[in-house]
């Protein structure tokens, strides 16, 4: 056995496992070498270094009883445990804990939709059930409601919404948190708490309504060490009769910045319920053009004029924006007639229509369509980018790390982050071309700079990574931006950052904790909370 | 010539059942390959691993992991439980042992 739970003795940590596997049965408890290898994370910038972040074993429950007794096991020998749902957290720490000797609580197998209300439009499942195993539920039952998933189909909707992620349909779907409606978690004392209207015996209403009464306590489980969730409602969309999307493009440098405020009108009036994108063809199309790619990577940052002189000069807009809009397709039309008319109020703004569907998709445009999750049809494409990194580079990446950053969106801010964060690619030699890239629009009010810093099996490309995301925290909290989200090994960090009035919040999270897991089992420093006996050590 | 005729048929029937056995592993296979391998393998566009494998083999084998012909059963496995490149390993409780022997079985179906 490679790595012990930091504090327990050989002889606690055996029986303890002897009493997980009395717990789920002795084939779900993993405490191999090779088998607790995989729940390393893939794509760990500290791969093979001894900071990396490594589990003692893994169990592995299926029912919620199973959970609990785990839990009062993990009590009794002070044993940390680290819940994963799917698993699937690349990027953002994989299925690797936040405390190395932790006993990863392994969730793949609670796998079951336990329903599917056509009716509510909503859903109750297990940690277990990927976007792929919901979809294909839906579909089986043939209810005509779509899910909203991330980019990867194999992650969960528990595991993916507890760390607060994000999807690509309609508004009020894609952040998927706030998409849930109730919650069963099991509690560090093995006790098991609903919330909402799950708190009512023989309720009728939990995926009804989210608040029940009382403090709404929710969002104290995600991205949190409080408890581990067993099971999650969800709304879902009904199928919409159709689907269509513009572009708008513009030319000038500052053009931005109406174009952000027309969409951000569009999404806060309710005109258009689907992202509004942004894109520059100048910067997707440098690498055909040897004299664009010089303007680009220019030293410190491209030249805003230079590139408008290129881009008039070329009849290539500068910026442009993809609208979307889902539901009736008389409703599209007029609604996309109003944003054509609103957009052209910035002069210059050619207004140009895209594809249009029907669903659901024909199983021909399911597999040829771009960008299915836009249609709440989980696949795994996204990693086609990384698989061609693969291809071009001499020192393979073996994934990414994201630093992702909430900057509000309007264009100013958005140009402002562009320059604070292109010269920390100069300093760190990253390339300038993506960190004068443009933002991320899932959410409604505010944008994320999400920036995949390569990760590989070479030390030093792997510390160049790990001081630029450093840097990266630290010139963000200069501008008062936060990250919204970030793997383990730098949750301390960026937690830091937030840091208002003493700290007040990280004091207020440690407060919670101690009071209702006072040995420190769950998820020791996940998010920046540490239990009191690991703050004190 | 009794006994011979009931080993014959006793060999005969335990070679079918053998195949039967052949067949319903690699048709569980099949089934754990559409679920977890076929959403990065398969032959549609911006497939990660079809594209890998192009790169890599440069059309001297099939870029399509399910069209290959020279898969060993234990190549696959090791591939499965370690990863390669930006793929990651696969755990237990998404594959199970039983689930790779069978995997491993589809892939090899058509080996020469
Ligand atoms: C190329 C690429 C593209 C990506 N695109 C997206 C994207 O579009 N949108 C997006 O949101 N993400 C994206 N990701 C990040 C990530 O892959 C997904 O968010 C994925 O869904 C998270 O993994 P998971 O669902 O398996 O969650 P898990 O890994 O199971 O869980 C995530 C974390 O939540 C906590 N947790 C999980 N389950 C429980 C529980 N039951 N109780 C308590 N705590 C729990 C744990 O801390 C865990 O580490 C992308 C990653 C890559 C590499």
């Amino acid at each position: 056995m490679a790595t012990l739970p930091p504090g327990v003795s050989s002889a606690d940590f055996s029986t303890a496992l002897e009493q997980f596997a009395e717990a789920v049965g002795p084939d779900w408890v993993f405490s191999s070498d090779e088998d607790v290898a995989l729940y390393r994370d893939a794509y760990s910038p500290f791969w093979g270094e001894e900071q990396e972040l490594v589990a003692s074993a893994a169990v592995s429950p299926t029912r919620v009883e199973e959970v609990q007794e785990v839990v009062r096991v993990a009590n009794q020998y002070q044993i940390p445990l680290y819940p994963i749902s799917t698993g699937k957290n690349l990027g953002y720490g994989g299925s690797a804990p936040s405390y190395s000797g932790s006993v990863v609580v392994d969730l793949k197998r609670m796998n079951r939709v336990l329903e599917i209300n056509e009716r509510n439009a909503s859903c109750l499942v297990e940690p277990g059930v990927s976007y792929f195993d919901l979809y294909r539920a839906i579909q089986d039952q043939g209810a005509k409601l779509w899910i909203d998933c991330p980019d990867p189909g194999w992650g969960s909707p528990i595991g993916n919404s507890l760390d607060h992620g994000l999807g690509y349909t309609m508004n009020g779907y894609r952040d998927h948190f706030d998409a849930h409606c109730g919650m069963e978690v099991v509690l560090a004392n093995g006790e098991v708490l609903r919330t909402g209207m799950g708190a009512l015996p023989g309720s009728k209403t939990w995926q009804e309504y989210k608040y029940g009464f009382g403090p709404h306590i929710d969002g104290m489980f995600s991205q949190s060490n409080f408890g581990i969730v067993t099971k999650m409602g969800f709304w879902l969309a009904p199928e919409p009769e159709a689907f269509r999307t513009d572009s708008v493009k513009v030319y000038k440098y500052e053009d931005l910045i109406p174009l952000m405020d027309t969409v951000s009108y569009l999404v806060n009036s309710g005109i258009m319920n689907g992202r509004g994108t942004f894109g520059s063809p100048l910067t997707r199309n440098s690498a055909k053009d040897p004299a664009l790619e010089e303007l680009l990577s220019r030293p410190g940052g491209p030249d805003p004029r230079a590139l408008e002189r290129y881009a008039a000069e070329n009849d290539v807009p500068y910026w442009t924006t993809d609208l979307r809009f889902y539901g009736l397709e008389k409703a599209n039309d007029a609604h996309a007639e109003y944003a054509r008319e609103k957009f052209s109020a910035i002069p210059g703004a050619k207004f140009e229509e895209g594809p249009r569907h029907r669903f659901p998709l024909t199983p021909e445009q399911q597999k040829t369509a771009d960008h299915i999750v836009d249609f709440g049809i989980p696949n795994m494409t996204v990693f086609s980018g990384l698989a061609m990194q693969f291809r071009t580079s001499d020192n393979p990446n073996f994934g990414d790390l994201f630093y992702a950053a909430v900057i509000p969106k309007n264009g100013e801010a958005v140009f402002e982050a562009q320059r604070v964060f292109t010269e920390v690619a100069s300093e760190f030699d990253l390339p300038l071309r993506f960190f004068s890239s443009l933002p991320s629009t899932w959410f409604p009010r505010a944008v994320v700079m999400l920036f995949s810093l390569p990760v590989s099996r070479n030390i030093e490309i792997n510390k160049k990574t790990r001081a630029a995301f450093q840097r990266l925290v630290q010139v963000s909290e200069e501008h008062g931006w936060g990250e919204y989200r970030a793997a383990p090994a730098f949750q301390d960090l960026v937690m830091n950052a937030y840091s208002f009035n003493n700290n007040v919040l990280r004091r207020f999270h440690e407060t919670v904790k101690d009071a209702i897991d006072p040995n420190g089992i769950l998820s020791p420093g996940k998010s920046g909370i540490w239990p009191k006996r690991l703050r004190d050590a | 010539m009794n006994l011979f005729k009931t080993t014959l048929f006793f060999s005969l029937s335990c070679l079918v059942n053998q195949a039967f056995a052949q067949d319903a592993m690699v048709e569980h296979g099949n089934e754990v390959y559409l679920h977890w391998c076929a959403p990065c393998h398969d032959d549609g566009p911006r497939r990660a691993g079809t594209l890998a494998l192009q790169f890599v083999y440069k059309g001297e084998r099939p870029a399509v992991l399910d069209e290959r012909t020279d898969l060993l059963p234990e190549y696959t496995k090791l591939i499965v439980r370690n990863g390669i490149s930006i793929m990651p390993p696969f755990r237990k409780t998404e594959i199970n042992d039983e689930e790779l022997d069978a995997l491993a079985a589809y892939l090899a179906r058509n080996n020469n």
